[in-house]
């Protein structure tokens, strides 16, 4: 191991963040080519490589195991095996990079699902020797289903099908066939060899067949979502900052902009007010912008509390206020959710009690489960249909009784 | 129209003052792990962003090991007075005079914290305890939550937590149980200097370069003390190096330096081989799996 110093650039305070969650089976290599990806874009510093060098040497093996560098806990480096959820971090001269590396082995769905919430791209991990499997499907709906705008097929382990064109595209076309029952609007294909660094960090000349990125140029390069500006303004309060006579109305900025003039909407009271003034952490503002941290002030003293939405636009942009909730869910812990279950919901920085009406005629959802659901809440919740807004369109099941996290929701209006 | 695009320090930052806020929202007795090191100080900026024109809603915790900096109690305390913050301090020296605790051979005192800290959390009935752990530190603490829950030992499970979905951060808790929070879990370290620079946050002059009296052991400049350097064969000279992190001084390493401004320590770390705790913690090298003994027990 080289201690010279890296040749990579490291990124400037203005560069941008790709949020990206990994998806794949069992042993289909997943943890080799996040290692991979980490240790051929020089962001495992000599002290980590050095960890694994000794550890891999310890076991035998004669080469390091690059899937060291992220199977961090004691039970995953003795079982060979990911436990929950990883976020990594690394960067290049391009961009900045939060990895959700999401396990394919204990209860992949739900982990899946956690990764991909906050993801912008997923990579769903194909073994070229099996092919597209159930799993596959699987980690390509949850995809679907949590909206990631960008999905990325990779095909591993190409060195062992001897970087055969015929077998990548044999496996693109069968995924591409269920890509959209499953509700996926597009997604990019690489083949790649995680295990000999095959198109991972550097093109390789072993496929000269394939033309495309390495599977890191595609993530330095998609496009990151930026919103509209001209969206309506979501704004949930989170707490109200009361200095004096004055109350700041406190929170992060979900969607679209808020001005000083603008008019507002209160909800759930549906009461009308004007912002006044915005301060973007202890600086006056004009405007400020999704998703900023902010806090405004409005012209009339209202009763407006934590859990209520500010939100600006035309009637028809509105948030749907409705006590009872459609959703596609994914259930996430291992105590089933049953109709009639009480639950606590969570939606932006609101707790309201509910109770499960219906389960897509199902009598009950157990761990890892997706399904669609019908929930009655006892207070109205201003709600946005999660394809149009994912943070104002999600929520989480709580258990009453010991504050589990049950299952995850996704608001389905239409 | 186009939208202004936010730089990844705003990002972080309105991410981070978005957990501030969550957690004044929804507990009742909130405490900000203080000890003087840039991760606690740059918490305590966000906070005070967070809820100004009003005063932070928290009190500050320390963990003294008794083997402190004499420059990082002298920041702490000038801190605590200028924002006119409470400041509880758990004592190690305490611990160990009052026999609950018994000193390590080594003289290490990083791992005799955790039984001070988590008493004082359940003396003091804290129910939200924020740490300033970034999760690109270590392996361990890669699987770490933004809201952690801790049972009434202080005990971390990994293989037990709570899904993290969206910005949806799930806090409720049983009496006696807390919540672990880490509002800069998807800072790196040169996030945090970056911001330290921009925001123009002062710092304890241990972080700069500075003349030292050390000496060498495991690859490491260790300052002598009564804690057990230096020994035979290892001699005290005086040297320029910095401290990449702050902690107990029998066990945190200093590095060889001539950084003395924000923008030349930047420059040194965005080029350093090494990661921040590999160049200057001993104790973390005691085994593969330290760290996540550590947390598992109730340390931050």
């Amino acid at each position: 191991m080289s201690t010279s110093t890296s040749t990579v650039e490291r990124p400037s305070a203005t560069i941008d963040t790709l949020r990206f969650a990994t998806a794949g089976s069992v042993d289909d290599g997943k943890s080799t080519l996040v290692g991979r990806l980490l240790h051929d874009s020089k962001s495992v510093l000599t002290d980590q490589m050095e960890a694994v060098e000794r550890f891999s040497a310890d076991r035998g093996q004669d080469a390091p195991d690059l899937a060291l560098l992220t199977d961090g806990l004691r039970a995953e480096r003795e079982q060979g095996i990911t436990i929950d959820v990883a976020y990594r971090y690394f960067a290049t001269a391009r961009r900045r990079f939060i990895l959700a590396d999401t396990p394919g082995h204990v209860q992949y769905t739900r982990n899946m699902v956690t990764g991909a919430s906050t993801a912008e791209l997923a990579i769903v991990l194909v073994d070229a020797r099996n092919g597209v499997v159930e799993q596959t499907l699987r980690h390509a709906a949850v995809a679907a289903l949590l909206r990631v705008p960008h999905v990325v097929l990779s095909v591993n382990k190409m060195d062992l099908v001897g970087y055969e064109e015929k077998e990548f595209r044999r496996i693109v076309e069968d995924f591409a066939r269920h890509a959209d029952e499953l509700g996926l609007p597009g997604f990019t294909s690489i083949p790649v060899s995680a295990l000999a660094g095959d198109n991972v960090v550097e093109r390789s000349a072993r496929m000269d067949w394939y033309d495309g990125p390495a599977l890191l140029e595609f993530l330095e390069t998609v496009p990151v979502g930026v919103e509209a500006a001209d969206a309506p303004a979501r704004f949930p309060v989170q707490y109200v900052i009361r200095h004096g006579e004055v109350r700041h109305y406190a929170g992060q900025l979900v969607s679209g902009a808020l001005r000083v003039g603008d008019r507002v909407t209160v909800h759930p009271s549906g009461e009308t007010s004007e912002i006044t003034g915005i301060d973007v952490l202890g600086e006056a503002a004009e405007a400020a912008y999704a998703p900023r941290s902010i806090s405004v002030r409005l012209a009339d003293q209202r009763d407006v509390s934590r859990g209520d939405m500010i939100t600006t636009g035309a009637a028809d942009t509105a948030p749907s206020l409705t006590r009872d909730v459609r959703a596609a869910v994914c259930h996430l812990a291992e105590r089933p959710l049953r109709v009639g279950d009480r639950v606590l919901l969570r939606h932006t920085t609101r707790t309201v009690q509910a109770i499960v009406r219906e389960l897509g005629g199902f009598p009950e959802l157990t761990t890892n489960d997706l399904g669609r659901i019908v929930l009655r809440t006892a207070e109205p919740l201003a709600l946005d249909d999660y394809a149009a807004v994912r943070r104002t369109g999600a929520f989480i099941l709580v258990d009453p009784a010991d504050g589990a996290t049950l299952t995850a929701g996704m608001v389905e209006l239409r | 129209m186009t939208v202004p695009t936010l730089s990844h320090l705003d990002a972080l930052e309105s991410e981070a003052v978005h957990v501030f806020r969550e957690v004044a929202g929804e507990f009742e007795r909130p405490v900000i792990l203080f000890s003087g090191g840039k991760d606690s100080i740059v918490m305590l900026h966000l906070a005070l962003k967070a809820f100004t024109p009003a005063p932070v809603p928290f009190s500050l915790l320390h963990v003294d090991t008794g083997h402190n900096f004499p420059e990082v109690l002298e920041y702490r305390d000038r801190t605590v007075a200028r924002h006119s913050l409470r400041l509880h301090v758990a004592s190690v020296q305490d611990h160990i005079d009052r026999g609950v605790l018994r000193e390590r051979p080594d003289g290490t005192r990083n791992p005799l914290q955790t039984v001070p800290l988590t008493e004082r959390i359940q003396a003091e009935k804290f129910d939200a305890v924020f740490g300033g752990g970034r999760r690109d530190e270590e392996k361990a603490r890669a699987k770490e939550r933004v809201f952690s829950l801790r049972d009434e030992f202080s005990q971390w499970d990994p293989r037990r937590q709570r899904p993290e979905l969206w910005n949806l951060y799930n806090g409720r808790h049983a009496p006696g149980e807390h919540v672990r929070v880490f509002p800069l879990s998807n800072w790196t370290e040169l996030d945090v200097w970056q911001y330290i620079a921009r925001e123009g946050i002062e710092l304890p002059e241990i972080y700069f370069a500075h003349h030292r009296e050390v000496f060498r052991r495991a690859g490491m400049w260790l300052t002598a003390g009564e804690w057990g350097g230096p020994k035979d064969g290892e001699t005290v000279e005086k040297r320029q190096v910095r401290y990449r992190t702050v902690g107990d001084m029998s066990c945190t390493g200093a590095v060889d330096s001539d950084a003395t401004t924000l923008d030349a320590v930047i420059t040194e770390i965005a080029a350093s081989r090494l990661t921040e705790r590999g160049a200057t913690r001993a104790d973390d090298k005691m085994s593969e799996a330290a760290m996540e003994d550590r947390k598992r027990e109730g340390y931050f």
